[in-house]
Formats: structure tokens, sequence, C-alpha cells
């Protein structure tokens, strides 16, 4: 008996420690958790921002000084010593984002979160994320400033690293029971791929090859201008292009594949924007330049910025930065402040692959030339590596082959993509965050290939500017719209637009530069510029603004970051309600009707017209392009702009009839028909979920990037704004950092982001910032101008060479 | 002083020195060992390293976490989720503490029960 006790209690003992060490599921191992000593509670903590740090390899003795946001302010004695601190002090406050956002940019969150996702990082394989990087890393190592730097930046993280321990390891490697990897350069270029793919990784390219095979040229064009009837471009219209020598790239008259593909890869999301502006002196309230800059991204816990000052004996630089990157991102220094759109332009194209039997070649000009492959393999946490073999084309990677998303055996589909391509555009900022005047702004950007991005630019000296900078592709006119036969020369891209010929304004006359994702150019730009999913409404709420005032402020500046004018809505219901047969309508109906005839076209927090608009708005949409719910066919209806404008001008088009009924409807019948469903989801809404004042019925949330955990978000926060708004507040996306720069000598700054510095939920400066944006406030940078801590600063820690 | 409340004693101060040294799993090391030189006896071989542990988790949970008011506390709470309490979550913590020492201190007791014999 006794040793049958003996033996259970021992089976027991066991099993207690195996259920408590072990992670079942979504379930952290409990015992390692849950521990007093290493397990969460030892996060439960502000971060330390005093004494001094041992860091190996450090030249000299590097001072940084915390203010009450948790705004590192970070003072070196040399550019090598600046990027490992850099590196430090960023991976002390945002380790687990950091390097979650480069194995998600990598395709390896299988390895983190298991067999879940899977499918996604086969995706990220297939797009070539990792192949990207590896160009992006041997462009860099061509500079051999960049090199240094960049390993120095590595070095950083890796002495943070390796000082952690047990206890202090981030809150998200314990629930998820992993532990960091070394940092390493390609980290770096894969986030900077990862930035690519969100902002330059859309195309609609087999999306518009399935409208044209099934509507025609005729009414493709009719549904996807090139350019819009109205276009007020990033590049003032005046612009004269006369000193453009080198022509576009001449149509070769090739036909388009017009093959259809049931399912494409992920894409970025649409949505994904920003604005900025600068004004000249001329413009300005005080006889100061001034500037502005709020890129509307994910709006996510830990935020993707991370602002930090950064500065050696020879230049002094403050603002954003990427965790992950090096340098500052959107700001400013003594002399120069820059911010960045992005500048959609069309840098992603596919070619049909037509193989050999044995599928290790493929047909090109008559011959056939070999693939290499790339074997991907993805780890997958508690189970069997996946393999996959993927083929590249000298155009890039088979995405769509028998092995993905597609069955042909002998065809396939390879990606063209400026993110293949390589580059060094960590250089860009590095040369922006030292750069004293135009010129050294200029030869900063003029490497930058992707991205490309609208760098608006305004200095001390009260010039202002805007470069659309990437490497974009001179294209012959429709390359690219849709598939194209890949075994054809005169399909590839022929050459790059020269560099000194991209958009660009300088100074202009009507005293001030903008961009808010718009066209970037009007017709008369001589290259191949065609719509690819523009922005229509921001673009001229911010210059009608701007123009209309003589002396523009800091606080007009405000006031147009927190502008809620709804353009679209004001340029259709007005339109629309009066057109509407109201004679018939029920009581419910009527209470709706008086909710947005009643509305100013204000996306407000607490009005409803904003609600009803939108509610009604997606049911009419998707009523008028029934066409394109196609069954296994991947498709996009036609965009906003040309959706209203098609409404209000050809009501009558076949386009506007419902298929699905005997009845032809016109535009005006979707009116009435779209409102009745729009005013039935918007009172089942309202008995689940309350109120439908703006606010509630958006509900704008901050998702931790492990998929808006809960724990670690926050929720229903008090901000109005919208899609296609100045304010561009979304559900979950919106200006991720709000920038205000006057160009005093040194220049006067404002800024605040949607999040906090701090990386760990346990400490109170993860989601300080949050209320006061949501408020539309802002917190002034407080930009020192030597090592010495004023009265701002709450914490000076040293970092000081271990050897 | 009864056995109970120096096993209790002994074993809090055990698990404060080990929490040093050792992962987590060190109160199970303590519990065992308490229960090899202090033993106990019938209910009491296992609740008295239970509560000795449930306590010294609790109150080191206490101290750590209410020093930063709970703020990441409250937060594990809805993870778990314990519906945002951070008093139920240092309640697990200790519970899950206490679960582990004990099982391991009524091995302690068999085994120096079969030795004895031998």
């Amino acid at each position: 008996m006794k040793y049958i006790k003996l033996i259970l209690s021992f089976v027991l003992t066991i099993a207690i420690f195996y259920a408590l060490n072990t992670k079942f599921g979504s379930i952290p191992p409990i015992g390692k958790f849950l521990n007093p000593y290493s397990g969460v509670w030892q996060n439960e903590t502000d971060e330390s921002i005093s004494g001094e740090i041992l860091i190996p390899e450090l030249k000299d003795q590097v001072t940084v000084h915390y203010d009450a946001e948790l705004i590192p302010h970070v003072f070196a004695q040399n550019e090598i010593d600046l990027y490992r601190a850099q590196g430090y002090i960023t991976a002390k406050h945002r380790l687990w984002q950091m390097e979650f956002q480069t194995y998600a940019a990598a395709g390896r969150l299988s390895e983190v979160i298991g067999e879940k996702a899977l499918n996604y990082d086969r995706q990220e394989r297939r797009r070539g994320m990792g192949y990207g990087a590896e160009q992006a890393l041997l462009k860099m190592k061509e500079d051999e400033q960049t090199t240094l730097f960049v390993q120095a930046y590595s070095d950083g993280v890796n002495s943070y690293i390796n000082q952690l321990n047990p206890q202090n390891l981030p809150v998200e490697y314990k629930l998820l029971d992993y532990k960091p990897e070394a940092w390493s350069p390609k980290k770096t270029a894969l986030l900077l791929m990862y930035m690519t793919k969100m902002l330059a990784g859309g195309d609609e390219d087999i999306e518009n090859t399935n409208a044209l095979r099934l509507f025609g040229k005729e009414r493709f064009d009719l549904l996807f201008p090139d350019f819009f009837d109205i276009t007020e471009p990033i590049i003032p219209k005046e612009t004269d292009w006369s000193y453009i020598d080198v022509p576009q790239t001449p149509t070769p008259n090739s036909k388009p594949v017009l093959d259809s593909i049931a399912e494409t890869i992920d894409k970025p999301d649409p949505n994904y924007g920003s604005n900025n502006w600068a004004i000249s002196p001329q413009k300005s309230a005080t006889g100061n330049a001034i500037l502005a800059n709020d890129p509307h991204l994910g709006l996510n816990l830990p935020s993707i910025w991370f602002v930090m000052q950064l500065s050696t004996p020879n230049h002094n630089a403050f603002g954003a930065t990427l965790p992950g990157a090096l340098a500052v991102i959107s700001g400013f220094n003594q002399y120069i402040a820059w911010g960045e759109t992005n500048a959609t332009r069309d840098v992603i194209d596919w070619y049909k692959i037509e193989f050999n039997k044995e599928g290790n070649q493929y047909k090109y000009d008559g011959k056939w030339k070999n693939v290499t492959y790339r074997i991907e393999e993805i780890k997958i946490k508690g189970k069997e590596s996946y393999k996959d073999s993927i083929r590249y084309t000298h155009h890039g990677p088979v995405v769509y082959d028998k092995n993905f998303k597609s069955d042909n055996e002998k065809t396939g589909y390879a990606m063209k993509w400026i993110g293949h391509i390589g580059g060094n555009n960590q250089k860009t900022f590095i040369d922006l965050n030292k750069a004293k005047e135009y010129s050294d702004y200029l030869k900063a950007i003029s490497n930058y290939t992707a991205p490309a991005q609208n760098f608006v630019f305004a200095s001390t000296k009260g010039e202002i500017a805007l470069w659309v900078q990437g490497k974009l592709p001179n294209k012959w006119e429709d390359q690219g719209k849709f598939i194209m036969d890949g075994s054809k020369p005169e399909n590839d891209w022929q050459s790059f637009i020269p560099q000194k010929f991209n958009a660009h304004t300088l100074n202009p006359k009507r005293g001030f530069v903008s961009s808010a994702n718009q066209h970037p150019v009007d017709e008369a730009y001589p290259y191949f510029v065609y719509n690819d999913g523009y922005e229509t409404y921001r673009n001229r709420v911010i210059n009608n603004f701007l123009e209309s005032k003589d002396e523009i402020s800091i606080e007009d500046f405000k006031d147009l970051h927190n502008n809620n004018y709804n353009l679209k809505a004001a340029e259709l219901v007005p339109y629309m309600l009066k057109a509407m047969n109201i004679k018939n309508f029920t009581t419910e109906e009527k209470v709706i009707f008086d909710g947005i005839e009643n509305w100013q076209y204000n996306n407000d927090m607490e009005e409803v017209g904003p609600s009803i608009w939108n509610a009604w708005w997606n049911v009419l949409y998707d009523m008028v392009w029934d066409e394109f719910d196609v069954e296994a066919t991947a498709i996009d209806a036609p965009f906003t702009y040309q959706t209203i404008y098609l409404l209000k001008t050809k009501g009558d088009d076949a386009f506007m009839d419902i298929v699905g009924t005997e009845k032809v409807e016109t535009a005006k019948d979707l009116f009435n028909l779209s409102f009745s469903k729009a005013v039935k989801n918007l009172n089942e809404w309202k008995t689940v979920n309350g109120d439908l004042n703006w606010v509630n019925y958006k509900g704008t949330f901050a998702g931790h990037l492990l998929q808006a955990l809960p724990a670690f978000s926050r929720f229903d926060i008090p901000i109005g704004g919208g899609k296609n708004i100045v304010n561009a507040t979304a559900e979950n996306w919106g200006p991720s950092w709000r920038m205000i720069v006057e160009m005093t000598s040194p220049p006067t700054a404002l800024g605040i982001y949607p999040g906090g510095q701090s990386g760990n939920p346990g400490s109170k400066y993860y989601d300080n910032f949050i209320d006061d944006w949501a408020a539309g406030k802002y917190h002034s940078l407080n930009f020192l101008q030597s090592n010495t801590a004023t009265e701002v600063i709450i914490g000076t820690q040293t970092l000081t060479p271990s050897n | 002083m009864s056995k109970n409340i120096i096993n209790f004693i002994a074993t809090i101060i055990l698990a404060f020195v080990l929490s040093f040294f050792m992962p987590w799993w060190s109160v199970m090391v303590v519990g065992f060992a308490t229960s090899l030189f202090i033993p106990l006896e019938k209910r009491a071989v296992f609740f008295m390293p239970f509560l000795a542990i449930l306590v010294f988790w609790f109150v080191y949970s206490l101290i750590l976490s209410g020093s930063n008011d709970f703020t990441l506390a409250k937060r594990i709470a809805i993870l778990l989720p314990l519906g945002g309490s951070s008093f139920l979550l240092m309640l697990v913590t200790g519970v899950i503490g206490g679960l582990a020492a004990g099982i391991a201190a009524v091995f302690g007791k068999q085994l120096s029960l079969v030795l004895k014999k031998s």
C-alpha cells in the first residue's frame, strides 16, 4: 500500500509539474507564467530610466535623458555610438514588437504561434519577402557607412537581449513561451520590407483582368478611368514639364492575357494613407515655414512609432522612429523638417509564365529559360517544418502555380515587384537626419527606391518642397494594368523614370505644398501614371483650407489635422435626398431620414448622420456593383469617386440595374432601396449595440499586435473622423503620428501618437498618449540643444563602454 | 511551537531563499524537502506547504503589483479570464504555487514513510 501511495504521489508530482510548465493551446504555461519570481508579476513595473548601463564596444559614453513622456533624448559622441544606442534603447522599450514584426515580415509566425499561421507564412514566402530583404541587404552592404551603422544598431539590440533574464523578458514572450533570438542587419531589412509591403504591396492587375474579361474594354474604361473628371494633383497643375527630355516607353501594342484567377494573396489595407503639408513664410502667421505630417496606419499597441531625439556633436534630429530601423523617419533637426505620405504607383505587375514539361524552364523570347528554386522552410511550433519550393523567373517569384492558389500544371503567374529589386532605403533616413538645406534633402532622398513616398520638406531658411520619390518604372501606356504575357520581352519593365524627372515642386507660387495620397500629377506629366486607387477627398479639403487663408497659424494646423468634414458624403447625400421618393416612408424610415437631413457633413462624435451615411453607402455601393459579385473570381468593384460620379451622371446606366430582379432599376431606385435596407440594418445594430451616434457606431480601437488581444488593447476610443476625412480615424486605422513643426531656429515642434513609448502593458507609458490624441491635443516635443538635463527631464541614464 | 507552524515558517523561508537561484518549481523542491525534514501528519502534510506558498506568492505578487497600481494585473486578469480582478489573479497565483508545493510535499511524506520502514 505504501508503495502504491508513493508511486501515486510521485506520478501526481510529475503531472502537476508538467501541467504548470507547459503551454496548452493559447493558455500559457501557468506556473511559469504566474509565479512571482520570473512570471508576469515581474513585468508589473515602469522602465528604469536612471543609472549606468555597461555596453560592449561603445567608443564613448552616451547620455540618455528621458522626459515625462518617456521620450529618450540620446546624446552620443559619434554616429556609430548613436545607432548602437538607438538599437539598445529601442529594444529596451519595444523588443517584442520589433522582433514580432520581423517574424511577420519573413513569414515566420508559425514558429511563434503554431500551425494557424501557416497559410499566412506561406503567402509571405510566396510574395518573396525574405528574398526582397536579402536584395535590400546586398544594396545596404555596398555602402560602407550604412553597413557600419546597421551593424552597430544590431549590436545595440543584442546588448539588450544579452542583458535579459527570465524575469525581465517582455510579457508577450512569457505568454507565448518563447525567447528572443539575436537581432541582425537582415532583420532591419525585413522591417523595411514590412513597410514596403504595407505601403507598396497592393495592386489590382488580376482583378482588373477579370473585370476586363467580363465587361469589355469600353465598359472597363468607364468604370476605371486613368484620371477622374476632377484632379487636384500633389504637384500643382501649372507645373511646366518641358524640361523632361526622356520620353515615355513607346507602346508595343501588346495584348493583355485574359486569364482568370479565383483568389489572390492578401493586399494591404487600401485605406492606409497619410497627409502632409507645409506652408511658406509668406503664408505663415509667424513668418516661419510650418510643416505637418500625419501618417495613417493601423492603430496598434505597441504603436508602430517610437519617438526619439538622436544627436551627435554634428547633428541633432528628433521625431518618430520605426522600431527596427535606424534614425528618425518623420521629424526634424536644427535646420529642416520632413515627413512622408505614401506615393501610390503601380509597382507590382503580373506575368503569365508557361513552363516546360518538367516545370524547370519557362518560355521567354522564343527560347526556354531556367528557373531558379528557392526552398522556403517554414518552421512550425510543435510540428514538423513545412517546405515550399518556389520558382523564380527573371521577372520575380512565381507566386501562383499548381502548389499555390492555382491548379494548372504548366502555367504560373510571376510577380514583378519593386520590393524585390533592393535598395538602400535606410541611408535616405540616416542622411535626412543630418541634412542642413534643400540640396542635402534632395541628395538624401534621391536614392530612395520603395515604398515610394511624398517627401515634404521645410527649412528654417523658409524653403518648402515636395518630391514624389521612389524608383518608378517608365511604363508604356497601360503597361501592367492587366496580366501580361511573360514570354515577350517587350512586356518587361524597360527602364526607370530618371530620378531627376520624378514629379516635384519647390517653393510653389501658391505658398504651400501638400499631399494626401491623391494623384501625383495630372495628364500633362509625360510618363504613364494611372489611377491606382488614389484618394480624392482629403486632398481637396486640405488644399481648400490652405488656399482659403492668407495667414496660417499653428492653431489652424491643429484644426486641419482634426478636421472632420466628410466631403464624400457632401457630394452625394444632398443629391440623393432630393432625388428620393419620400412619400411612402415608414415611421422608422422617417426618423432616420430626418437624422441624415439635419447633418452638416461633419463626422463628429455625437452626430448620427455619419453612422447613417456609412450604413447607407455600404448597402448602396454593393447594390450598384452587384455585377461584381462573381463566384470564384478575384475582382474589385470600382472606386468610390467613380461610383458617386456615375450615380450622379449616368443614373440610368445598365450597371445601376439589380441583376437579380425583373424590374430595371435606375440610380434613383437604388437610393430608395438601399435606404430602406440601411434603415433596417441600423435599427438591428441599435437593438444590439445601443446609441447610433458616430463614436459608438464606429468603435475606434487600438489593438495589440497579437490579434488585438483584448487585455492589451484599448477599445471605444472617443474620437470622430473616418475614412476619406482629413482626421482619417476609422475603426482601426488613422493618424498614427501627428506632427507639426514650426521652422524657428531651432524648430519648435508638437507631436503625439495613439499609443505610448513603452511596449510593456504593465507600464503607465504603454497607452498614455491615447486620450490626448483622441481629444486632438498635442505634446510639445522638448528639443534639447545640448547634453544638459533641463527641467523637463525626469531621469538620465548613462550608457558606458564596458571594455 | 507546533510542528505545523514550524513547517509553515520554514517553507516560506526556504521558498524565499530558493527563489533567488531556481525557477518557479523551486516551491516543489521546498514542499518536498520540508515534508522530509519536518514531517507532518494527515491533512497538514498537504495543507501546511499549500497555505505557506499560497500566502508567500499572494503577498509577493501583491507587493510587486501594488507598487504599480495593479496595471498589469488588471490586464492579465482579463486575459486569463478572471473578470479583470487583480485580487482573483493573486489568489489564483497563490493557489497554483500552493498546489505544486502541497503535492510535492505529499510525495515527500510518502517517500519518508517508505524510507523509515526500510
